[in-house]
């Protein structure tokens, strides 16, 4: 086990190396820069300050030092100034973190403790009214796009509430943030509670045709222990690696229900950075996600060992 | 006869109040909420030329002169006093002299003085080694010579020759004083003035908050406690924040005419107005692009255009046909209908111009089995894309083959500057309505911001001419004869000039839509919240 800790971390170290690579360059072969950003506010193009702009922010050195400078900043925990707000980068990452943090582990909540025990059902009550009810609502979930259930969600509101129910960054209060933010993570939350209902389903599905299911109601097991003990125990494998998966998408994919209910958080921002070649801000910000997504998908990998014994990691 | 001059008092008293009632009822305290539509570049006035910063931080800074913010048309006759009491030109017409207004201080707590003056101005005609990292207007102040204080409170403008139109320029929103202690680093990020409002924070992509500046020199205002901007990108969402009375105030313009119908019907108490923006819609061909380079190639594509098709189809007809300068009633100094007609491209009857149009085609080799194939380039907006559908549409009818190229909006000035197009579909916004902004800014050899590089001596001595002539009605002859060069030329046709509307709700008073500009009514000082 300590010989694939060891693999594996540094695999995932590898794997956030080439990930810098990547995202660096990608973000150079795009046309244009932030000096042609700059002067698009103000209608026109004085080349001769843009090559200056450039000489300042380092953007006429050569690709290569350009990355040795980024990565030797990383390496310091200086992430450098961004572009636009010109403050330092970490000044305008930290705050958006929480904030979408908390909308993600808000949806996912919500889709595992609607998408779980609504797949054992429509599993277990196969072919039932039931059952076809609870399909046409996964299926609607995995159809209708997070942006339009979004705006449908805020017209409601405002129709009958007259209240918009968007995001306000000062409410100084951790309910009321919670209570405005369950709403998009409501909107964000049925299409994942919708993925991971059909796939606990077809799993569940496929776990209960086996021998042991069929051995456990022989012993007398009642239909709940049988159900959630026996059959969900193994079937949740594939279920756990999806969630896995969406906790990586929800840190930097939210970014059309961020845009619709007006949360400002990292994935917006990141598409802004982008927007404005913001180098700074899109690079570390990529690197955040990075981490985020290979550090989950490997608590994912540790959570298969406690989940079924049968797997071990160790040669 | 005591009692009846006791009652004559009593009703005069009583007319007297009545009178001033609308004084008296100003009401201290609240915060304006208004949503803003985009990111903003940056909080430095002087350095953008987009409403984006012009309208939240006006309110930070003071002009030595502004245009009236009680009356709905800019004009010279409504400039009024800000930071300067008095002004007076000397005999030549060359000198112009402030007189500014003292005991006023920056929100630092430091005096403004005439240096401050003079440091604004030295930075915006390259002479401060601090000087701006863009100047969008540097143009504006061509004809400055230079600026001389006499002591700390007077300050002369020095000119090459005569303009007529220096106050107005120095009445736009886009012409505040900045305070000479303050880097202009420091004034992109957290700027300093002695405008009615302080500058608070800017939470970028989420909010710009200002607050009452207690020490403005006006007594007694402003009336708001301060003003909260929050960035709302989507505009389904910001509209219906609006109408769920989040927001006092919607962004300038943001609501167009097919959102003017939501909007007054979900929120039927709204006032919302509809005036021009001042923005136009224009045709931009590279005539230094074969065969474009031909004249007659660009006379026939100004003949095949269809305004009125135009502004039906964008606006359901409330956009404005227009030459070069803003078509009355609202502009100043457009050419009536009459006039506009006589211009290529401008007749009524737009079936008789193509088919003049196809003949030039046709003269050149060009037909419908043998179409000229182009790229009509244009920014990745939908406001630049929608009427850039419309202009290929009617390109077909004289031969002319258009693909639609669409242009990441972050390299669009950089492209069309290096000439990288051959035909394109551009917006143009204008600051003043003022002959000097409009056509110094957009055709003179010297602009930066002459995005097509029309050059034209002969032009720009009519340019200079308008500029210096002090009589507005021989002024408007000769701007209008520069618009028929303009339209001769092609340079730049102008298709329209939109119109959108603003919103708020009732209890925000005190608040005047100018109708000729978009650019220079934010101060807010007299705005108050009847709640």
């Amino acid at each position: 086990m300590g010989a694939y800790l060891i693999r594996r971390l540094l695999l995932m170290l590898v794997t956030l190396f080439g990930m810098s690579v990547l995202i660096f360059v990608m973000l150079r072969l795009v046309p244009g820069n932030i000096t042609d950003i700059i002067f698009d506010s103000a209608g026109f193009v004085n080349p001769a300050q843009k090559k200056k702009i450039e000489r300042q922010l380092g953007l006429d050195q050569p690709i290569v030092t350009q990355y040795i400078t980024w990565m030797g900043g990383l390496a310091r925990g200086d992430l450098g100034y961004a572009y636009v707000s010109e403050k330092p980068a970490i000044e305008e990452i930290l705050p958006r973190i929480p904030v979408t943090a908390k909308l993600a582990v808000l949806a996912l909540v919500f889709s595992v403790l609607f998408g779980v025990p609504l797949g054992v059902m429509s599993a277990v009550r196969q072919n039932t009214a039931l059952d076809y009810a609870l399909r046409v609502v996964s299926l609607s979930g995995l159809s209708l796009p997070s942006f339009w259930l979004g705006l449908l969600i805020l017209m409601a509101f405002v129709h009958w509430f007259g209240w918009i129910p968007i995001y306000k960054s000062d409410t100084g209060s951790f309910w009321h943030d919670l209570a405005l933010l369950s709403i998009p993570a409501a909107a964000v939350g049925f299409r994942s509670s919708a993925l991971v209902m059909r796939l606990t389903r077809s799993s569940m599905l496929e776990v209960m045709r086996q021998d042991y299911i069929r051995t456990a109601r022989a012993k007398g097991a009642s239909e709940r222990a049988v159900n959630y003990d026996h059959a969900l125990r193994n079937a949740v494998l594939p279920v756990v690696t999806i969630i896995g998966i969406e906790a990586a998408f929800l840190i930097g994919g939210l970014i059309v229900t961020e845009t619709v209910f007006n949360i400002p958080g990292v994935a917006r921002f990141l598409v802004e950075a982008i927007r404005w070649r913001d180098y700074p801000i899109v690079q570390n910000l990529v690197m955040f996600i990075a981490v985020v997504v290979v550090v989950t998908n490997f608590i994912v990998d540790m959570l298969y060992v406690v989940l079924d014994p049968r797997i071990k990691y160790e040669e | 006869m005591a009692l009846k001059l006791a009652l004559n008092c009593v009703a005069a008293s009583v007319v007297l109040c009545l009178a001033a009632g609308p004084a008296l009822a100003q009401k201290s305290g609240g915060t304006l909420r208004i949503y803003h539509r985009d990111n903003l570049p940056s909080g430095s006035i002087h350095e953008e030329a987009t409403i984006s910063t012009v309208q939240p931080f006006m309110g930070v800074f003071n002009n030595l002169v502004i245009y009236d913010q009680q009356k709905r048309l800019n004009s010279p006759d409504s400039i009024v006093p800000d930071l300067a009491e008095s002004w007076a030109w000397d005999a030549s017409q060359t000198k112009l002299t402030f007189k500014l207004r003292q005991s006023v201080k920056w929100h630092d707590g430091k005096p403004f003085t005439s240096k401050d003056v003079q440091c604004t101005w030295n930075k915006l005609t390259g002479k401060d080694p601090d000087d701006f990292r863009k100047n969008p207007r540097a143009i504006w102040w061509h004809n400055l010579k230079d600026v001389t204080v006499n002591g700390d409170y007077e300050v002369t403008f020095n000119l090459n020759r005569p303009q007529a139109s220096l106050l107005s320029l120095f009445a736009s929103g886009y012409t505040p004083v900045y305070p000479c202690h303050v880097s202009t680093k420091d004034m992109r990020t957290n700027p300093i003035g002695t405008g009615p409002f302080k500058f608070v924070e800017f939470k970028r992509g989420e909010s710009v908050k200002f607050a009452r500046n207690s020490d403005y020199w006006k007594k007694g205002q402003p009336y708001l406690d301060g003003i909260e901007w929050k960035v709302i990108e989507n505009r389904s969402t910001r509209i219906l924040a609006f109408v769920a009375a989040e927001f006092d105030m919607t962004f300038n313009a943001d609501v167009t005419v097919p959102l003017l119908k939501d909007v007054t019907s979900q929120a039927p108490k709204a006032i919302c107005e509809l005036v021009p923006t001042y923005v136009s819609t224009n045709l931009i061909i590279n005539p230094k692009s074969a065969p474009f380079n031909d004249p007659k190639i660009r006379k026939a594509m100004a003949l095949t255009l269809d305004r009125q098709a135009y502004i039906d189809i964008l606006s359901g007809g409330k956009d404005n046909i227009s030459g070069v300068m803003l078509p009355p009633p609202e502009g100043l100094w457009g050419m009536p209908p009459e006039e506009l007609s006589k211009l290529p491209g401008y007749a009524a009857d737009v079936e008789k111009s193509r088919a003049q149009a196809r003949e030039i085609m046709q003269s050149l080799g060009y037909s419908e089995a043998k179409p000229l194939k182009v790229k009509v380039s244009t920014r990745n907006i939908a406001i630049y894309r929608d009427p850039a559908v419309i202009l290929i549409d009617q390109l077909k009818k004289i031969f002319i083959e258009g693909e639609l190229e669409v242009i990441d909006t972050s390299i669009w000035h950089a492209k069309v500057t290096r000439g990288e197009y051959s035909v394109g579909l551009n917006l143009t916004g204008v600051g003043v309505d003022d002959p000097d902004v409009n056509l110094y800014e957009n055709y003179s050899c010297d602009s930066e911001r002459n995005l097509t590089q029309y050059c034209n001596k002969d032009v720009d001595a009519l340019i200079d001419k308008q500029s210096q002539e002090t009589d507005v009605a021989k002024r408007k002859q000769l701007v209008w004869e520069v618009e028929r060069r303009l339209a001769e030329d092609l340079a730049r046709p102008i298709i329209s000039y939109a119109r959108a509307a603003t919103c708020w709700h009732p209890h925000v008073k005190g608040f005047v839509l100018h109708a000729n500009s978009i650019y220079n009514n934010w101060r807010f000082e007299d705005l108050w919240l009847d709640k």
